[in-house]
C-alpha cells in the first residue's frame, strides 16, 4: 500500500517536470504532439495524485496505524466523517490536499481550453506544472505523508492514534479547511494565464474574460471558507468572537482582499482598458499572498494559537516565492509598453475614479494586515526585538478603513463613468443621505454614544437604500413597460445583468455583515461559577443553572451543565454548555450553548469545572446583532452565484451580433 | 495636470491617515516576546513595557487560590513566577507540564503579572507506557 502511495507520488513528481518542459519546448519549437503530451501528462499528475491520495485516505479511514500520519490524525473511535477529514487536518496531508486540488484544477483547466487559446495554452500548462512541482517537491521530499511507523527498522503499527485534533471534530470546521484551499489553489489559474498572456503579449484582454468566472468562483470559495471559520471560531472556540486576528486568520483575509481588489480593477480594463499594469500586479500579488497563507499556516513563521508544528517548510517557501516574485516582476517589467492604458482619469466624482479609491483602500488594508502579521518578524529584523501587536492595533486600523470601503460599496456604482453631474448625485444620495442622517440622529436621542456605532449604521442605512433604490428604479421601469408584477421584474431585472445587480446583492450582503459587525459594540458579558439552583443575571436575562452532569463515550469524556434562560418570568430556552475531553490527544474542547435570535444571541461556554470540582464556570455573553453576519455571509454567496449566471442581454446581443454576421455574408454574393 | 493633483492630493490624505492611525497604534499597543532570562537582563525597562514571555508550566507548581492562579514558568532551569488574576478561566490545555504563554507586565515584587494566558500541549504524541517497549519513531522509506 505504502509503496504504490510514494511511488505514485515520485512518479507525478516526474509527469509534472515532463508537463512543464514538453508544453514549453514544444510551444517554442512548435510541435503540435509535445504540446499535446504536456497536456496528457496534466491529465496523468492527476490520476497519480488521485491514487496517493486514495492510499493515503484509506489508510486512514481503515486505521491502517503503521503509517506515522495516520497515527498523528486519525484514531478508531472517530466518526467516518472525521476519518475523511483528517486527509486535511494534518502537516503532510494538507500539503498532498493542496497538490492534488492543483492537479484538478489543472487538468479542468486544459480540457476546458481543449479547443480555445492555443497559443496560450502551453504556458499556462507550464506555469500550473511550476508550481504543481514545486508542491510535488515538498510532498515527495521535505513532509512525504508516507512515512511508517517503525522499531529497530522493523515496521509496526500503534494499537491506536492520537485522533484528529478535537477542535477540529465539528462539521463546520471539516469541509472549512477545503473551503479556504479550494480558494487558495484557485488563484493559481488566473495568475497561470496572465502570465501566459504576457509571454505570449497576447492583444486584448483574453485572459481576464477566460479567467473572470475562475476568478469569481475562487474568491466563492475563499469567502465561504473565511465565513465557515468565523463561525467555528464562534461555536467552537467558547470565546465568542468570530475574528481575532490571528496570523492564520490574517492568511486566509489577505489573498482576498487583493483578490476582491483585483474583481473590481479587471472592469477598469475590461470597459476602459485602463489599469492593465495594476491588474498584472493583482493578480500576481493574490496569487504570492495565497502561497504565503499557505506557508504561514504550515511552517509557524508567526507563532499563532492555530499552532502548527515547525518545520524545515519554511526555506522552500521563501525560495519558492523569492523566485517567483522576481520572474514575475522582471516579465511585467519587461512588458510594460504592451500593456499601456488605453484613456485617462477624468474626474475625481467618476466610476473610475471610485474603483481607484476602492482599490487603494484594499491594497492598503491588505497591507496593514500584512505589515501586522509579521510585524514580529520585521522588528526582530530591525531592532533585534520581537514585537507583536495585537487585536486592539488591528480594530484600531480596520474599523476606520472598514468604514470608508463600506462607503465607497454605496457609491461607487452609482458614479456615471467619466464624471457625475451634480444632478446625477442629487438624484440618487439625497433620500438615503437624508435617511442615514435621520437615523444617526435617532440613535443619538436613544443614547447610542459609540462613535463607531454610529457612523456605521449610518452607512449602512444609506447602502442599503441606494442598492434597493437602484433595484427599485430598473424594476418599476420593467414593470411598466411590460406589465409585471414588481417581483417578476426585479429578477427579470437581475437576469438581464447579472454581473451588476449581482454585484449590488454582494454589497447587500457586505452591507449586513457591518450590521453585524458593530453590534460588538454592544457586548455584554459575566463569568460565575454556578451549581445547580444558581441564578445570574446578564441584561435583562436571567440564567439559572437546572443540572450538571458528567459522563462519557470512546472518544471522549464531558460535563454539561444545563441552563434556563429566562427573561420577565418567561421561559425562553435552555442551553446546554458542554465542556469535552478527548481522549486520544488529550485535549479538551468546548461545546456553546447559544440561543440565536436576528436581534441577539445569547452564549453560554463552560469554562471548566471550579477547583473544588463542586461547581462550573460558566461564561455568558450577549452578543446583539451577531446573527446578520451569517446572513450578509449568506447573501454575499447568493449574489456572487448570480453574478455566475450568464446575462440575458448578453445572449440576446450575440445573437444579434451572429445575425448581423451572416446577412453580411448573404450579401456578398449579390 | 490640475485634475492629477486632486487625484494626488486625495490619495495622500487617505494613505496619510493610515499611517497615522498605523503608526499611533503601534506605541500603544505592542507587546514584547521575551524568553525568561531576557527579562532578566531587561533591568528596570521591563516593569514599563507589556510583555509576552513563553516557557513550560513547572509540574505541582499550579496553585490556585481565591480568584488568582499563581505558577511557575520555568525555561532552562530559569524560573519565574507569574500570577494570573484575569477573568477568563484557563485554557483547557494548561496544566503541568505544557507550554505557556504568559502575557502581561512584570511587577516590582518580581511576580510576573499575567493579564492573559495562552497554553499549548506539550507533546502530542506519547505512546502510552507499558504497551511498547519503545515508541515507534517515523522513517521515511522514500527517501
Amino acid at each position: 500500500m505504502e509503496n504504490v502511495g510514494s511511488l505514485a507520488l515520485l512518479l507525478a513528481f516526474c509527469v509534472a517536470v515532463y508537463a512543464v518542459v514538453a508544453s514549453v519546448a514544444g510551444r517554442l519549437k512548435r510541435k503540435a504532439f509535445l504540446i499535446v503530451s504536456g497536456e496528457r501528462a496534466v491529465y496523468s499528475v492527476w490520476v497519480l495524485m488521485t491514487v496517493a491520495s486514495g492510499v493515503l485516505v484509506y489508510g486512514l479511514i481503515t486505521g491502517d496505524f503503521r503509517f506515522s500520519y495516520v497515527a498523528q490524525h486519525s484514531n478508531q473511535s472517530m466518526p467516518l466523517l472525521y476519518k475523511f477529514a483528517a486527509w486535511w487536518g494534518g502537516q503532510e496531508g494538507s500539503l498532498l490536499f493542496w497538490s492534488w486540488l492543483l492537479s484538478t484544477y489543472s487538468a479542468v483547466v486544459v480540457f476546458s481550453n481543449r479547443r480555445k487559446h492555443r497559443d496560450m495554452m502551453p504556458y499556462v500548462v507550464g506555469v500550473l506544472g511550476v508550481v504543481q512541482t514545486f508542491f510535488l517537491i515538498l510532498n515527495n521530499f521535505v513532509v512525504s505523508p508516507f512515512k511508517m511507523l517503525a522499531v529497530d527498522k522493523l515496521i509496526t503499527a500503534v494499537p491506536d492514534g492520537n485522533g484528529l485534533n478535537p477542535l477540529l471534530q465539528y462539521p463546520a470546521m471539516a469541509i472549512h479547511p477545503p473551503m479556504l484551499y479550494l480558494g487558495y489553489v484557485g488563484f493559481a489559474v488566473p495568475f497561470a494565464f496572465a502570465i501566459a498572456s504576457l509571454i505570449t503579449r497576447q492583444p486584448g484582454e483574453a485572459w481576464i474574460h477566460t479567467t473572470r468566472r475562475w476568478t469569481l468562483v475562487t474568491w466563492l470559495f475563499q469567502s465561504c471558507g473565511i465565513m465557515l471559520g468565523a463561525a467555528w471560531a464562534y461555536h467552537v472556540l467558547g470565546w465568542g468572537g468570530y475574528w481575532g486576528w490571528d496570523p492564520v486568520e490574517n492568511a486566509s483575509l489577505l489573498p482576498w482582499l487583493s483578490g476582491t481588489a483585483f474583481l473590481h480593477s479587471v472592469m477598469m480594463q475590461e470597459k476602459k482598458g485602463m489599469m492593465k499594469v495594476w491588474n498584472m500586479v493583482l493578480v500576481s500579488a493574490t496569487f504570492f499572498l495565497c502561497i504565503f497563507g499557505t506557508s504561514l499556516t504550515r511552517t509557524g513563521l508567526v507563532s499563532s494559537v492555530h499552532a502548527f508544528a515547525q518545520g524545515p517548510l519554511g526555506k522552500y517557501f521563501v525560495t519558492f516565492m523569492a523566485i517567483g516574485i522576481a520572474a514575475t516582476v522582471y516579465l511585467i517589467l519587461d512588458r510594460l509598453p504592451y500593456l499601456r492604458s488605453e484613456s485617462e482619469l477624468e474626474s475625481v466624482i467618476s466610476r473610475e475614479s471610485s474603483f481607484l479609491f476602492n482599490n487603494l483602500i484594499l491594497l492598503a488594508s491588505c497591507f496593514a494586515v500584512l505589515w501586522g502579521t509579521l510585524f514580529p518578524v520585521i522588528s526582530e529584523a530591525v531592532s533585534g526585538e520581537k514585537i507583536s501587536l495585537d487585536t486592539v492595533w488591528f480594530n484600531k486600523l480596520m474599523i476606520p478603513i472598514g468604514l470608508f470601503l463600506l462607503l465607497l460599496t454605496g457609491v461607487g456604482p452609482l458614479f456615471a463613468w467619466r464624471r457625475t453631474s451634480v444632478d446625477s448625485l442629487r438624484r440618487n444620495f439625497q433620500i438615503p443621505g437624508i435617511a442615514a442622517v435621520v437615523l444617526v440622529g435617532g440613535l443619538l436621542v436613544a443614547g447610542v454614544r459609540s462613535f463607531y456605532a454610529l457612523i456605521s449604521f449610518g452607512f449602512c442605512l444609506f447602502v442599503a437604500l441606494t442598492v434597493l433604490m437602484e433595484f427599485y428604479r430598473g424594476a418599476h421601469a420593467i414593470a411598466v413597460k411590460n406589465q409585471m408584477n414588481l417581483l417578476r421584474a426585479t429578477i427579470e431585472l437581475t437576469h438581464r445583468n447579472t454581473r451588476r445587480y449581482g454585484g449590488y446583492l454582494v454589497h447587500m450582503g457586505i452591507v449586513l455583515m457591518f450590521i453585524g459587525f458593530t453590534g460588538a459594540a454592544f457586548n455584554q458579558s459575566d463569568v460565575k461559577e454556578m451549581k445547580t439552583g444558581d441564578t445570574l443575571n446578564l441584561g435583562h436575562y436571567q440564567l439559572k443553572m437546572v443540572d450538571l452532569q458528567e459522563n462519557e463515550n470512546g472518544n471522549y469524556s464531558w460535563h454539561r451543565a444545563t441552563v434556563q434562560v429566562w427573561r420577565g418570568g418567561e421561559l425562553l430556552s435552555t442551553l446546554e454548555p458542554e465542556k469535552r475531553f478527548y481522549k486520544a490527544s488529550r485535549q479538551g474542547t468546548s461545546e456553546v450553548g447559544v440561543r440565536p435570535r436576528l436581534n441577539e444571541d445569547v452564549y453560554l461556554n463552560f469554562g471548566g469545572m471550579s477547583d473544588d470540582g463542586q461547581r462550573a464556570v460558566i461564561q455568558a455573553y450577549v452578543f446583539p446583532l451577531v446573527s446578520w453576519i451569517w446572513i450578509g455571509g449568506l447573501v454575499l454567496i447568493g449574489g456572487t452565484l448570480v453574478c455566475l449566471v450568464p446575462s440575458k442581454i448578453k445572449m440576446q446581443y450575440a445573437r444579434t451580433e451572429v445575425l448581423g454576421i451572416t446577412r453580411k455574408y448573404a450579401e456578398v454574393p449579390k | 495636470m490640475k485634475k492629477y493633483g486632486k487625484f494626488a492630493a486625495l490619495i495622500v490624505v487617505v494613505l496619510g491617515a493610515l499611517i497615522w492611525l498605523a503608526s499611533a497604534g503601534i506605541n500603544e499597543t505592542k507587546t514584547y516576546y521575551k524568553t525568561i532570562s531576557e527579562v532578566d537582563q531587561m533591568g528596570d525597562r521591563a516593569y514599563d513595557e507589556r510583555l509576552r514571555v513563553a516557557g513550560d508550566v513547572e509540574s505541582g507548581s499550579i496553585q490556585h487560590t481565591s480568584g488568582r492562579v499563581e505558577f511557575m514558568l520555568v525555561q532552562d532551569k530559569l524560573r519565574l513566577k507569574v500570577a494570573y488574576s484575569g477573568s477568563e478561566p484557563l485554557p483547557d490545555t494548561f496544566r503541568d507540564g505544557a507550554q505557556a504563554l504568559a502575557d502581561g507586565k512584570m511587577g516590582r515584587d518580581g511576580v510576573f503579572h499575567a493579564s492573559k494566558i495562552q497554553a499549548k500541549c506539550a507533546s502530542k504524541y506519547e505512546a502510552k507506557p507499558g504497551q511498547l517497549r519503545r515508541a515507534p519513531a517515523p522513517i521515511n522509506k522514500t527517501t
